[in-house]
């Protein structure tokens, strides 16, 4: 009964882990689709976490600061397609730029606007943060533990967002296989000369997937600070952008196979905070600094042993020119 | 013409340009350049490599925007500043390099662009409906489910052909078609553009292959350096004519050379097998001899193995099966990489300049070196000996006619046929015994083929031993003393020079097993 | 053809990065506005942090010391086609196999002996760090930006649990390991200075400075004199025509990144040697990170990178002195400014390419019309 409970609340930490990798790995998504690199989505989070947090803080409604999230996202998504698709400068420098930048832009607002040394003030007044929907019947089905536990702990409980991120998936991959505009994104992934040629503007239809990806990693970023904590604070996505990019990649690009991805990668840190300061026979203690790594670990470890078959989009990274 | 009575004015020109002009930097692409293709006919334009024909097409089909001049359609002003416009005009365009999506199917690519609406399910069964007309009314059968990877190049033309059709093209325009092609399949693309041009349809043909201009045209439009320098009803000319518009002056269309006479086996191969990376074998036992003396060509449409088969001897790509033997040792045994292949003797002018001969972001001298960069005579110690590399680059230069002669300016100032005297320099300034050479004169003007050309028979004539790939077979026929014809990776057929036609080759290239070869 | 619109070599170099520069520059003059203070005295104390006094050059310098060993980390991977984001966590690696020599041999061996070996420690150390994820970029094709990435992470944890449970000193608070001896001291620049009987004012600058500059000459020497950074820059710009010349790409990009690792792995000898004198928490400080801006800014040239690290020497020098003297600003402002200095000289340089060339093609039309 324990180990049941146990398994449970793991799967259900596992539901809360995933909801920003999977939007930011669906973000993602949209943008190598298009033939543009998705380092920045580090960047994109945690920018959305801040102005999430700060708009939040400021006028008391979790609404905005998602709005805000989504639109500072999508800000510093365009400024990426700006450089790389218009100027055809390096994307993976674009994105570092940003993620660096952003880095250091969130605590420097942070200590200006709310002189907190580089924080955004707590989230505590209600409706200032997306909090734990409570579906009907829920205290009565705990009294029953199989299946009522699985229906209060997983499919109730969670926050909207999670619901969104759920609803994302199968949406994304409808858009991306049964639409015009899905058929032209994986088709300037591929070979932007076939869509230009074909009378379709290379440039918009990258900027539309950047502004897709933007919005989506401004979603996964305002769940950070406003639904996963209660504020922003320095590095808060401690990578978690790149790790969406490695279960993407891991998901050779395509949704429900990256949702899996994403969902081994956050199992794997549910399953890790289970074993902090625990004893294990022949380990000992569990050092809190390998549940850190971790994650990094793993990532490491799948682009290597797995990856080297994936077929990229063949355009990625390669800025479109009508001459070769 | 009964002008005044209004009864019968002469039809517009379907096609019709006006004094386009068109600089790219320094370079005078195009220079006032008019042209007419009238309605139900099928229009040569050839030129040489560089001459502009390109460019103009691409002015037409919305690539690039012309600095001056205009575009009629059937007598109206058209304004073209992207492909959609083309497209709305009614021009389609079948570009050299396919435009096509790979790991999309032939129906995908078909409608990309003109999906009939947000959802892609309607559009594709209305496409489906009318593409298996258009295959019946033109003879265009493609598998329509079948990705496009995954069929032969010349059903990859159609597709593009469908493509424009598709989208109700009444003026086709196509670069270069027959470079992919075998001359049959050629031969059935010319039946097909014909069956066009009787359905009241307008053909440019692009090319530089004065055989497909006799064999398909009705009129012709000469360029040279960016300019019209003729235009003729096809059926009053003759290929030496249009050569001498095209060049300018008079060319010599064979090249002069003495029989060969064939020593030692230098260099020779025995079953060999090339796997690409998916697996796949590219190269199926592949055996044959190579003679110091002689000049062996391998003919075949491109993409049947040629490629892989130049790669394997150069120790680009590892054999998954077979030997090669030079000067009594195995290559494929000992695992040699180019550089230590290069030690042996054994030289290579890939066929992709620019992608692999040299590294554009370099000088000219830095591109002496490549593949040598650990030879003795350029190095001092452990640093390189930059004195004695730029002395060396100087001689080469000198010694190929290489303009301009500027050791220190970066390759890619260089012209193609400037940049092809410096890899063919640097390969032979080290006296190997055999010599690969990939596509001797791609992109190479008329000049510089020449050059090159009696520079390979010297070589011969010295006692090399050269294999010559090349998928344009007139260079095959005026160069190579024995042809080795290639299909599907395997060699299907050697023909002596004496025998060899172009219309026996071309059965071979189709696949059609030669006499002689066991 | 579209070509990048062509500009005098000179100005290609010099004065390109320049005007980027002021770009990013200008940009973040906006940014302190928006915070509420005055570009102006922002840059005034900028200056005057970085430059106004000996002590603040010394500081200046010995900053733009860490960028440089970063700073060359970056431009050598990047001739060999490679972007290593992972410099932060190999000088941090690096200033394991450092301070483990100093903590070593510290008070034992003289100095002389020290150095050689701590050299060797830190290069050994960060090449080690840099070498799985250049093995696997060789070998399985991940990808090395993001190996990297996840490398600075684990090599974070990694040393955070050696300094909390291992290497802390006994019977102490903070995770730093004990001061090294006397004799792992890096000498300070005004100590040796003082020698040749000149005054300087005491400043952590120290001779790690002139062990940087050895850097740079040798990675120089190196990328542009000998066979094998030839074979580096041919992997480089073109896979294809090294293999056709007989260069292993996969060998080029292991070899590339160790030495990238070892010069990474070498910022301890200034920060740990010259002065912490012991190994703690996070010492690298995002000076890996630095060096991306510093090799962008620097074109990925020794010259280029000296003169870039002591312009971010003076940001990051000046930058303390301003959030000193700033009550809204902090020094990840200085962040904010290295963001978008990598942003203008990397990801935008093309923008102010075509506009510059205008002009210089303007002023040459105009001289050949005058002439």
């Amino acid at each position: 009964m324990e180990n049941y409970t146990l398994v449970v609340l793991t799967l259900a930490a596992t539901i809360r882990v995933a909801t920003p990798l999977v939007l930011a790995a669906i973000a993602g998504m949209f943008s190598e689709r298009a033939g543009v690199i998705a380092l920045g989505l580090e960047g994109m989070m945690l920018g959305a976490a801040f102005a999430a947090a700060a708009v939040s803080a400021v006028s008391g409604s979790a609404w905005l600061g998602l709005g805000a999230g989504m639109a500072a996202s999508v800000a510093l998504a365009l400024l990426i397609g700006f450089a790389t698709v218009t100027h055809r400068g390096n994307q993976v420098i674009a994105a570092m730029a940003i993620n660096i930048m952003i880095a250091g832009l969130g605590p420097t607002l942070g200590l200006a606007w709310f002189g907190l040394g580089g924080q955004t003030p707590q989230l505590e007044g209600a409706g200032q943060r997306f909090t734990a929907l409570a579906w009907p019947g829920v205290e009565a089905a705990r009294a029953h533990p199989f299946p009522g536990l699985l229906y209060a702990e997983l499919l109730s409980g969670q926050n909207l967002i999670v619901y969104l991120a759920a609803l994302l998936v199968p949406l994304s991959a409808w858009v991306l296989y049964r639409t015009r505009f899905g058929l032209r994104l994986r088709a300037v992934g591929e070979n932007p000369l076939a869509v230009d040629t074909a009378g379709i503007s290379v440039t918009g239809l990258r900027y539309q997937a950047l502004a897709i990806c933007g919005a989506l990693a401004g979603v996964a970023g305002t769940y950070l600070s406003t639904a996963a904590s209660a504020g922003f604070s320095r590095d808060m996505t401690a990578g978690k952008g790149y790790l969406a990019l490695a279960a993407l990649i891991f998901g050779k690009w395509k949704p429900y196979p990256t949702l899996g991805a994403c969902l081994l990668f956050a199992f794997t840190d549910a399953v890790a905070a289970q074993l902090q300061g625990r004893s294990l026979p022949f380990v000992g203690v569990v050092p809190v600094q390998f549940i850190i790594a971790l994650p990094y670990v793993l990532t490491v470890l799948l682009l290597a042993g797995f990856v080297g078959k994936a077929v990229a989009p063949a355009a990625i990274g390669v800025p479109y020119s009508k001459e070769k | 013409m009964l002008d005044e009575g209004g009864a019968a004015v002469p039809a517009p020109p379907a096609l019709e340009l006006r004094n386009i002009d068109k600089r790219f930097g320094a370079v005078h692409a195009n220079r006032a350049v008019s042209f007419a293709a009238a309605r139900g006919s099928i229009h040569g334009l050839i030129g040489e490599n560089g001459a502009g024909k390109s460019t103009l097409m691409n002015i037409v089909y919305g690539f690039h925007r012309a600095d001056d001049g205009e575009i009629l359609v059937d007598g109206r002003r058209v304004d073209i500043g992207s492909p959609q416009d083309a497209i709305a005009a009614g021009i389609g365009m079948v570009h050299q390099h396919f435009m096509l999506v790979e790991n999309f199917t032939v129906l995908e690519n078909v409608v990309l662009g003109v999906e009939g609406g947000a959802l892609l399910r309607g559009g594709l069964d209305r496409a489906r409906g009318e593409l298996e007309k258009l295959a019946r009314d033109y003879g265009l059968e493609v598998p329509l489910d079948t990705v496009v990877a995954e069929l032969p190049v010349g059903l990859q033309q159609r597709v593009e052909i469908l493509k424009a059709l598709y989208r109700r093209a009444e003026i086709l325009i196509l670069d270069e078609p027959t470079a992919v092609l075998t001359p049959q399949e050629a031969e059935q693309l010319f039946r097909m553009l014909r069956l066009l041009r009787d359905q009241g349809k307008t053909v440019v043909l692009v090319t530089h292959k004065l055989r497909e201009i006799m064999a398909v045209t009705d009129r012709v439009t000469v360029m040279r350096q960016g300019a019209v320098v003729g235009e003729v009803a096809t059926g009053t000319t003759s290929p030496r004519e249009l050569a001498e518009k095209m060049v300018g002056r008079a060319v010599l269309l064979r090249v002069e050379k003495g029989p060969a006479r064939p020593g030692e086996t230098l260099l020779s191969v025995r079953d060999l097998e090339v796997r690409d990376r998916f697996d796949v074998a590219r190269v199926r036992g592949v055996s044959f001899e190579l003679r110091a003396g002689e000049i062996v060509g391998v003919a075949g449409v491109s993409g049947n193995g040629q490629s892989e088969l130049l790669e394997a001897l150069a120790g680009i790509r590892m054999p998954s099966r077979g030997g090669i033997i030079l000067g009594g040792r195995d290559l494929v045994r000992e695992q040699l990489d180019p550089r230590r292949r290069r030690a042996l003797g054994l030289a290579h002018v890939p066929e992709d300049r620019l992608r692999m001969g040299v590294v554009t972001g370099f000088s000219a001298e830095d591109n002496t070196i490549l593949g040598y960069h650990d030879r003795a005579a350029y190095n001092r110690g452990l640093l390189l000996n930059r004195p004695a590399i730029h002395a060396e680059c100087e001689r080469e230069m000198a010694a190929h006619d290489v303009r301009p002669a500027l050791p220190g300016l970066r390759i890619a100032a260089f012209s193609g046929g400037n940049q092809q005297k410096l890899v063919l320099a640097r390969e032979i300034d080290v006296d190997p015994r055999v010599l690969l050479i990939g596509q001797p004169t791609r992109g190479v003007d008329i000049g510089a083929i020449e050059f090159i050309h009696k520079k390979l028979i010297a070589l011969r004539d010295a006692g090399k031993a050269l294999l010559i790939v090349s998928v344009e077979l007139e260079e095959i026929l005026g160069l190579a003393d024995r042809i080795l014809v290639m299909n599907a990776g395997e060699i299907v057929g050697e023909v002596a020079r004496a025998d060899a036609t172009e219309e026996k080759l071309g059965l071979m290239m189709a696949g059609v097993k030669g006499e002689g070869h066991a | 053809m579209n070509a990048p619109a062509k500009l005098p070599r000179w100005a290609e170099l010099g004065l390109l990065p320049l005007v980027n520069l002021a770009a990013a520059l200008l940009l973040s003059g906006v940014i302190v506005k928006v915070l509420g203070e005055s570009p102006w005295a922002a840059l005034k104390l900028l200056a005057s942090g970085s430059l106004g006094s000996e002590e603040n050059i010394g500081y200046t310098l010995y900053y733009a010391t860490n960028f440089m060993f970063t700073g060359l980390a970056v431009a050598v991977a990047y001739h060999a086609g490679l972007f290593n984001i992972g410099g932060e966590g190999q000088a941090y690696v690096g200033g394991l196999g450092v301070g483990l020599v100093a903590l070593w041999l510290g008070g034992r061996a003289p100095f002389l002996v020290v150095l050689p070996v701590a050299i060797l420690g830190g290069a050994v150390f960060g090449a080690a760090w840099a070498f799985i994820p250049a093995w696997l970029q060789a070998r399985r094709g991940s990808h090395i930006v993001i190996t990297t990435i996840m490398f600075n992470f684990i090599g974070s944890a990694l040393m955070t649990y050696l300094l909390v449970n291992v290497l802390i000193k006994p019977g102490q608070q903070s995770p730093e390991t004990r001061e090294f001896g006397a004799t792992a001291f890096m000498p300070a620049a005004s100590d040796l200075l003082a020698k040749a009987g000149i005054d300087f004012s005491p400043s952590p600058l120290n001779l790690a400075f002139v062990v940087a500059l050895g850097a740079g000459a040798l990675v120089w020497v190196l990328v542009w004199r000998t066979r094998w950074g030839y074979a580096l820059r041919v992997a480089g710009q073109n896979q294809a025509a090294a293999v056709y010349a007989g260069i292993s790409p996969p060998r080029i990009i292991v070899q590339s990144m160790l030495l990238s690792g070892a010069l990474a792995g070498c910022l301890a000898l200034n920060e740990l040697m010259g002065s912490q004198h012991r190994i703690l928490i996070d010492f690298p400080g995002g000076a890996g990170f630095v060096g991306i801006a510093v090799a962008l800014m620097g074109r990925n040239h020794p010259a280029g990178i000296f003169l870039s690290a002591v312009l971010f020497g003076a940001l990051a020098q000046g930058g303390s002195q301003l959030s000193f003297d700033m009550p809204k600003i902090n020094r990840d402002m200085v962040v904010v400014i290295q963001g978008l200095v990598i942003l203008f000289c990397g990801a935008l340089e093309n923008v102010m390419r075509a506009p510059l060339a205008a002009v210089f093609a303007r002023l040459a039309g105009r001289r050949e019309a005058e002439g």
